[in-house]
């Protein structure tokens, strides 16, 4: 089945991009990983479509853990999540935890072959 | 009420003009208490539901709301763009065909606790709820909505915002217009020039 595949949300994507190579340096290629962020002019900002996209870059049969910053970013990964076919909506999380140690965290947890319910609970127990 | 082909060209055109319209005046509001792109997105949002006005237009309200509030999902981002897009899709979702007055209003009802739920907030909060829930009321009791939203947008500016960027702000947030508040009145204004009322 794989591991559960990570994906990366920040308004910046400088933010999102270094997340990423911080929770590779971590997994390497273990764990499916993909990230977005950034608004169609160049500017700060999130998208629920571009997140779509990024959920089917890391797709994993295990599904796929979302890591997410702020506001915007929180509402656009669940608008994302029920944009999904049925068949993987109920396999994709959005974590309420802290997106850099969030995604570090997840991807370490995922890494272990850990189910998405375990690699959600590792993320999330950064959050006070 | 018969919303046909033309007259829902005539709603989509109206409101996608007036945001786009007020488009720095929203950014402005923004720049006092968000991170100051909330004209800029809407802007964009609306440019692309008005590029498409003609094939949105042909479908039943239902779709076509559906199509607007997809379009707005996708293209404005930020937090305003599951927010309207919510609204405006869950309008559709709950509008028959040919709705009743009281049908409409109903289907306003639904399309407001959506937005609530997908922002997880409530009136009280400082944003476009706080507009969205007198129109309801306005609506319900025979009132004027596009009055109520004004009011209602201005009324925001005391408030102490307790959702989104603008909550990182506390007490500093009072005395801005909530840009949200303000786009949501525009809408309904807008709305409400090509329905003629009251």
């Amino acid at each position: 089945m794989g591991n559960v595949g990570i994906v990366i949300v920040s308004h910046s994507p400088e933010v999102a991009r270094g997340a990423a190579d911080m929770a590779r340096q971590m997994v390497g290629g273990d764990v499916p990983l993909a990230w977005c962020g950034g608004n169609a002019e160049g500017g700060l900002g999130t998208d629920a479509a571009s997140i779509l996209a990024a959920i089917d870059r890391a797709w994993s049969e295990a599904g796929v853990a979302v890591l997410v910053d702020l506001g915007g970013a929180v509402m656009n990964a669940e608008m994302a999540v029920e944009l999904l076919p049925p068949d993987r909506r109920g396999r994709v999380v959005v974590c309420d935890a802290p997106v850099v140690e969030g995604a570090v965290v997840a991807a370490a947890e995922a890494a272990g072959g850990s189910p998405l319910a375990t690699v959600r609970a590792a993320a999330e127990e950064l959050s006070p | 009420m018969r919303i046909d082909a033309a007259l829902r060209k005539d709603l989509i055109r109206a409101v996608a003009e007036t945001i786009i319209a007020h488009a720095g005046e929203l950014t402005e509001l923004d720049q006092a208490v968000g991170d100051g792109d909330h004209g800029l997105n809407m802007r964009r949002g609306f440019a692309a539901v008005l590029a498409e006005v003609d094939a949105i237009a042909a479908q039943p309200p239902p779709q076509a709301l559906h199509s607007v509030g997809m379009t707005l999902v996708t293209k404005v981002g930020g937090a305003s763009g599951p927010l309207f897009g919510t609204l405006f899709m869950r309008l559709g979702a709950a509008l028959p065909e040919e709705p009743t007055r009281a049908e409409a209003i109903e289907a306003l009802a639904a399309a407001i606790e959506a937005v609530k739920a997908r922002g997880k907030s409530d009136v009280g909060a400082k944003t476009m709820l706080d507009v969205l829930a007198p129109v309801l009321a306005a609506l319900r009791a025979g009132g004027d909505p596009r009055a109520a939203a004004d009011a209602a947008a201005e009324a925001t500016r005391p408030m102490r915002a307790l959702r989104g960027r603008a909550s990182f702000l506390g007490e500093r947030s009072i005395g801005h217009v909530d840009p949200g508040a303000r786009s949501a009145a525009l809408i309904v204004g807008a709305v409400c020039g090509v329905l003629g009322h009251g």
